[in-house]
């Protein structure tokens, strides 16, 4: 037997991990009214990492991460953090993670220091409250009620409730959804504080920009699959190409004006896809051919543009691409 | 020196709940505002009049010599005629209605509705009033002696039913509603995904209602002595005991009715469901003693009943601790079956 020190091990690993919900108690086979929510999951995420889960709504990513927190019970499949299991050892993993949920309601009517010292009395280690609040930027709210703080606020208290104890791995699930700009730069600085201590983040996130900011590796969920994994450099790689081409035309163009196949053969595009609001994207090699091109095609139909740009492909673009759907619907 | 400053987690739990408690003006009035209110409200409605005097119509030709020997007597009489006389009677403001004999030699007639306690005490004593003016003897010698027992008015009786309707609503609301209101925070799984002890969070529910009750009976209490000069003819001591088991008893089945429900109406509907027929059933404002024989052993199973019936015991009965174990046993019986089942279903997420 080869003796495996756990640290060795990933921070996350999990193997064939499924969750059916079941409208009554049944065996792990799916039946009719039953719904799927992950499919044969298999992720391994080292330790120092920052590792995104992205997708729709509906993807399955919080059941994704609420299995891997021990919060619930998978249908199937493996899953160890830090090298143990939920089933032996809850306790110690408990100690050594952090947990910011997707929109937990604290308690309203307590303060911030109050909060945090609940949270602090869970744990065998805590962090000094001082240090808590100073992490977060909260020190002239210690006194504030929740119900009184702003979303942001709100929002940086729950990831100081999960840094109480320093812990090995954050789990941050929609950590920015619904928060303002400013908010959201906030949050993300403190992930990357985090991330400079050494600790292993796992995020979810329908944000494209905040996943290439912030993540090493990220996954694409769809209906409960990973459908790709790599970095967000090497996802957008694989499209073939870095630049999109943005263009709409003018209301009242004759529909079949433009279709794919034509769009397809300009020079360098290699991707086609239209919106439901009638925009089309070309995911172009070398935009400044293909855009010349483009034009030229349009004189030539007598079809006048009303918007023409371009910009560099996103994870957005990846996950089109690769569903022909859109991430977000708002 | 850093352990000795860790805060321990049960005591944050209970400061939790007691500080959401307190920063609630709504909470705050239900617990302590709202049963005061009751008892001033029913301790006037039912506060304890002199005798009622006897009152009674007098048709026309009813003689001023009979008028007077009643009125010497302190029963009212009133003069009225055939129909306000019918009115009268069928209404309650009279309750017996003399009609003069029709003619010399006849008898004198009482009208009256003998299904009516208070029309056949009124009856007896216009008859014996008349009959002494019209000159009977008595034969046997008599003496009267007026006694009034404490703890015999509405208000003995309606304070300790009050108290545990109280400890009651404060158990399911403070506990039951409250779990679930964590269940829909998420919040419950939020402090799960923390290592805290299942066995804390529960631990510090119970602490949290304890250090309010006494509070609450307090108030109870000190109110209807010095308001409606309510005594506790026992001992504290029992009166604590099963003020205690109430409670505890209380807040498992409020653990059980708490354990599923995914949101607060869920979890509304089903406290009505069990408290609004125990509201009715056991006691609290009117002695069950008025529903049918069959149905008492059911009554006395209830909690709320055993709680009323404990606290009456103490309260008016004077019962030491030993008298209160009958109520004591039907309360742990619904505690402990409530609790273990209750964590049984119990749902965290």
């Amino acid at each position: 037997m080869n003796p495996t020190s756990p640290d060795a091990e990933p921070a996350v690993l999990c193997r064939g991990l499924r969750k059916i919900y079941e409208a009554g108690r049944g065996s792990g086979r799916k039946r009719a009214g039953e719904v799927l929510a992950v499919e044969g999951l298999d992720l391994s995420i080292r330790r120092g990492e920052c590792f995104g889960l992205l997708g729709p709504n509906g993807s399955g990513k919080t059941t994704t991460v609420e299995m891997l927190e021990g919060l619930l019970l998978p249908t199937g499949g493996e899953v160890r953090l830090l090298g143990m299991d939920w089933a032996h050892d809850e306790s110690r993993l408990r100690e050594r993670m952090g947990v910011a949920l997707q929109e937990t309601r604290l308690p309203e009517k307590l303060t911030v220091e109050e909060v945090l010292t609940l949270f602090r009395s869970f744990y065998q280690r805590p962090r000094p409250l001082e240090a808590l609040l100073a992490d977060v930027q909260l020190e002239e709210k210690r006194r504030a009620w929740v119900v009184k703080l702003s979303g942001g606020q709100r929002q940086r208290l729950a990831i100081a409730c999960a840094l109480v104890a320093e812990p090995e791995i954050l789990f941050l699930d929609e950590p920015t959804t619904g928060l303002d700009p400013q908010s959201r730069r906030q949050i993300w600085g403190l992930v990357a504080a985090y991330r400079a201590r050494g600790g292993t983040v796992l995020l979810t996130t329908h944000y494209m920009e905040e996943a290439e900011r912030l993540c090493d590796r990220v996954a694409i969920l769809d209906r409960g699959r990973l459908i790709r994994l790599g970095t967000p450099a090497e996802l957008i790689a694989g499209l073939g190409a870095e630049h999109v081409v943005e263009l709409e035309l003018e209301a009242g163009a004759g529909q079949g004006a433009l279709d794919e196949a034509t769009l397809r053969g300009l020079p360098t595009v290699t991707e086609v896809h239209l919106s439901g609001e009638g925009v089309w994207a070309l995911a172009a090699v070398e935009p400044e051919r293909a855009v010349p091109a483009l034009r030229a095609l349009l004189q030539e139909r007598g079809q006048r543009l009303l918007r023409l740009g371009t910009r560099k492909a996103t994870l957005e673009d990846v996950f089109v691409s690769l569903t022909g759907r859109a991430l977000r619907d708002d | 020196m850093t352990e000795s400053r860790r805060p321990r987690p049960v005591v944050q739990l209970t400061l939790m709940r007691l500080r959401e408690m307190m920063r609630e003006p709504g909470v705050l009035f239900w617990t302590f505002g709202f049963p005061v209110l009751i008892s001033v409200a029913l301790g006037i409605a039912f506060r304890v009049k002199g005798p009622e005097p006897v009152v009674v119509g007098a048709l026309p030709g009813v003689t001023a010599q009979a008028r007077d020997a009643l009125a010497s007597d302190g029963v009212q009489v009133r003069p009225l005629d055939q129909a306000a006389a019918q009115a009268a009677l069928r209404s309650g403001q009279v309750a017996v209605v003399l009609v003069p004999p029709a003619r010399p030699g006849e008898p004198f007639t009482y009208r009256f509705d003998p299904a009516r306690p208070e029309a056949r005490l009124a009856r007896a004593t216009v008859d014996a009033i008349l009959q002494k003016a019209a000159g009977r003897q008595d034969r046997l010698a008599v003496r009267d002696q007026e006694v009034s027992e404490p703890g015999s008015r509405y208000i003995d009786f309606l304070i300790p039913g009050l108290l545990a309707m109280n400890l009651m609503s404060g158990s399911m609301w403070g506990i039951g509603w409250v779990i679930v209101e964590m269940r829909v925070r998420k919040l419950l799984k939020r402090l799960l995904a923390a290592p805290m002890r299942r066995r804390h969070l529960l631990f510090a529910f119970g602490l949290s209602r304890l250090m309010v009750i006494p509070f609450e009976i307090a108030l109870i209490l000190t109110f209807a002595r010095l308001v409606f000069g309510v005594q506790v003819a026992g001992s504290y001591a029992a009166l604590a005991l099963v003020s205690l088991a109430g409670s505890a008893s209380f807040a498992a089945i409020a653990i059980l009715v708490a354990s599923r429900a995914q949101n607060t109406q869920t979890v509304s509907g089903l406290m009505n469901l069990v408290m609004l027929p125990m509201f009715v059933l056991s006691g609290v404002f009117f002695s069950s003693s008025h529903f049918p024989e069959v149905t008492r052993p059911f009554i006395s199973a209830l909690p709320l009943t055993a709680m009323c019936d404990g606290m009456r015991a103490v309260t008016i009965d004077g019962v030491g601790l030993l008298g209160t174990l009958p109520y004591l046993a039907v309360l742990a019986a619904w505690g402990v079956v409530s609790f273990v089942l209750g964590l049984r279903w119990f749902r965290w997420g």
